[in-house]
């Protein structure tokens, strides 16, 4: 039944593209209802006990494609489809002021199935396939509002992202060419006697190069903060809260970990790159006076925290990143979500044009507290848990420097978001909203939703931790059992 | 091998055109060389000089035929790129009614 994951949001796409024109809620009930049926299947995902394979056809395993679903998918499973039905519930007031919706909701339902059948796959041309859809649909929903910065920011955003793709595309002609295999867990079996030909070496780091564009990681991050605020609000949240991660951080831990095998090189460039993009991200992110765009660089930074966990690659580090990685997707969509609540109401991004609407629009201003605290990393919140655990890891793999740059990080974006906090919010010189109402009932669902998941995953961490990070976890620190788990 | 090493010439080449190049029509040019370059060397990693094509007759099972595999690969690569190049066009013709203009250096509202 796992193929449901990519084929349910293609077949609801198809339904909106028939019936969308008819009328306009229709398309979004479409939509809406297929992404809460694929979030009850990815919740039932963690209850099971082995490994499952689904094979395309019926054709043998090396021959054929194969679906694969793991625990370290599964937890992927649960954010991509989550944080969808979370904007799609969001997009109901937020998009009423555009025309030709079912255009948005059509566009919404394939990045769904690219971002679902990248975490499922077990095939490599699969993934790249699934990953160009993805890549494809989300360039379409940043040019969305068709405005000069709109298509500027989606322009910039292609020519990167397929270079990328290109890059990812070259990789796996010179896996094909040296193994001639495609099958992930085949070609993570045949590494085992052929990994130091040049060739593959050569692959691995167009790969990481090709998956780093798309992770938006420092000397690569360009296209992120002029795409992530051009788009709009809950899209910039899947953007920024999913789609960053499935198609470069999965990608660069399924390659690194599973295939490829983890060693001290690859743990090097990971910690450069991750500790270079969360200081960076986060210098460009404090001078920022557009409320989406600074949080864009926030989101280059927190991405870089990840990375660092992953590269540091003992089990502490790997739990770290990827509970971080959880965690941002949570707070990280949920500061996208307030951004558009206020833009709604009084039309504007910039931070100096906002103030005293803690009065007006209370449930947004709450919820944004909330976020930015778990952003900073302040204790009962979600976001301090996992920094914790980076934190730890770094000082226990002895790398004294990462782990004193987090802490200088989050103290600078603890600076950041009290700006935010101050000027969007608290500021009381600015009397002239005094008369705005708050947002209607479909976002402020979303919203508190999310804030909500803030603090109970920061009450009870270690529940989430036990179920859901720590198996998926041991899928990456177990490493080349993946093919042996698969082909058995 | 000197094949495969101009596919790597032509790749780069695509590249080189879509840093430097300033028009956009010339960067949708360049990708597109891209693509084309790593198609090629795809292809030519199946083939094989003087080999049929692979089909399996009854009586003649030992034909020396050429890997199927990467053409098909390539068939949904070329597709792709189709998409790819078809949105990026529809894009630029958007950002000339916009702009009025192809040049990069005058579409510059954005700081990256």
């Amino acid at each position: 039944m796992i193929y449901i994951f990519s084929v349910l949001p293609l077949i609801s796409a198809f339904l909106i593209f028939i019936f969308g024109r008819i009328k306009e809620n229709i398309s979004w009930i479409i939509a809406t209802l297929c992404s809460f049926i694929l979030l009850i299947f990815s919740f039932l995902t963690i209850f099971s006990n082995k490994v499952l394979v689904y094979t395309v056809g019926g054709w043998k395993i090396p021959f054929g494609i194969c679906l694969v679903v793991d625990k370290f998918s599964s937890l992927f499973l649960i954010v991509i489809n989550l944080i969808t039905f979370l904007s799609l519930i969001y997009s109901f007031s937020y998009m009423k002021k555009y025309d030709r919706l079912y255009f948005y909701y059509i566009l919404f339902c394939l990045l769904l199935a690219g971002l679902n059948g990248v975490v499922i796959t077990g095939d490599l041309f699969n993934f790249f396939v699934f990953l160009e859809i993805a890549s494809i649909s989300s360039y379409a929903l940043v040019a969305y509002k068709g405005g000069k910065e709109e298509l500027e920011a989606s322009f910039k955003y292609l020519i990167l992202g397929s270079i990328g793709s290109s890059f990812i595309l070259f990789g796996i002609a010179f896996i094909y060419g040296r193994l001639s295999t495609l099958n992930m867990a085949d070609i993570s079996n045949s590494l085992e006697f052929n990994y130091n030909k040049s060739s593959i070496i050569f692959a691995l780091s167009l790969f990481i190069a090709g998956l780093s564009i798309k992770t938006a990681l420092v000397p690569f991050h360009a296209w992120l903060a002029d795409a992530h605020p051009a788009a709009p609000s809950p899209i910039s949240s899947m953007l920024s809260g999913v789609v960053i991660k499935v198609l470069g951080v999965y990608g660069l831990s399924r390659l690194i970990f599973n295939i490829f095998g983890f060693n001290y090189n690859l743990s090097l460039i990971l910690i450069f790159l991750g500790t270079l993009s969360m200081v960076v991200g986060v210098l460009l992110a404090i001078g920022q006076w557009d409320f989406k765009r600074l949080l864009a660089y926030h989101s280059i930074s927190q991405i870089g925290y990840v990375v660092l966990g992953l590269g540091i690659g003992t089990p502490m580090g790997i739990v770290g990143g990827l509970f971080h990685l959880f965690n941002h997707s949570i707070f990280k969509s949920l500061l996208f979500l307030n951004a558009g609540a206020i833009e709604y109401n009084i039309k504007t991004k910039n931070l100096k044009e906002m103030g005293d609407l803690s009065k007006v629009m209370p449930i947004t201003s709450n919820s944004s507290l909330i976020a930015s605290l778990s952003i900073a990393g302040i204790p009962p919140f979600c976001g301090f848990w996992s920094k914790l655990f980076i934190i730890l890891a770094a000082f226990m793999a002895n790398l004294k420097l990462a782990g004193f740059l987090c802490i200088l990080v989050s103290l600078i974006t603890l600076a950041s978001f009290l700006k935010v906090q101050k000027y969007a919010f608290l500021d009381k010189t600015n009397k002239n909203f005094q008369d705005i109402k708050e947002v209607p009932f479909s976002m402020v669902f979303s919203m508190s939703f999310l804030a909500i998941l803030c603090i109970l995953v920061g009450l009870f961490f270690p529940l989430v931790k036990d179920y859901i990070i720590e198996p998926a976890s041991n899928v990456l620190i177990n490493g080349k059992d993946y093919f042996k788990v698969i082909l058995n | 091998m000197g094949i495969y090493f101009l596919c790597l010439v032509l790749f780069s080449l695509g590249v080189w055109c879509l840093f430097v190049k300033k028009n956009l029509i010339k960067k949708i040019i360049g990708l597109a060389i891209t693509e084309y370059a790593i198609n090629l060397f795809f292809i030519l990693l199946g083939y094989k000089i003087g080999a049929d094509a692979p089909i399996l007759e009854k009586n003649n099972l030992s034909i020396v035929s050429v890997d199927p595999l990467p053409q098909a690969l390539i068939l949904t690569s070329i597709v792709i790129g189709l998409g790819i190049i078809a949105f990026s066009v529809s894009l630029v013709m958007r950002l000339y009614e916009k702009y009025k203009t192809f040049d990069i250096n005058k579409i510059n509202n954005l700081k990256g």
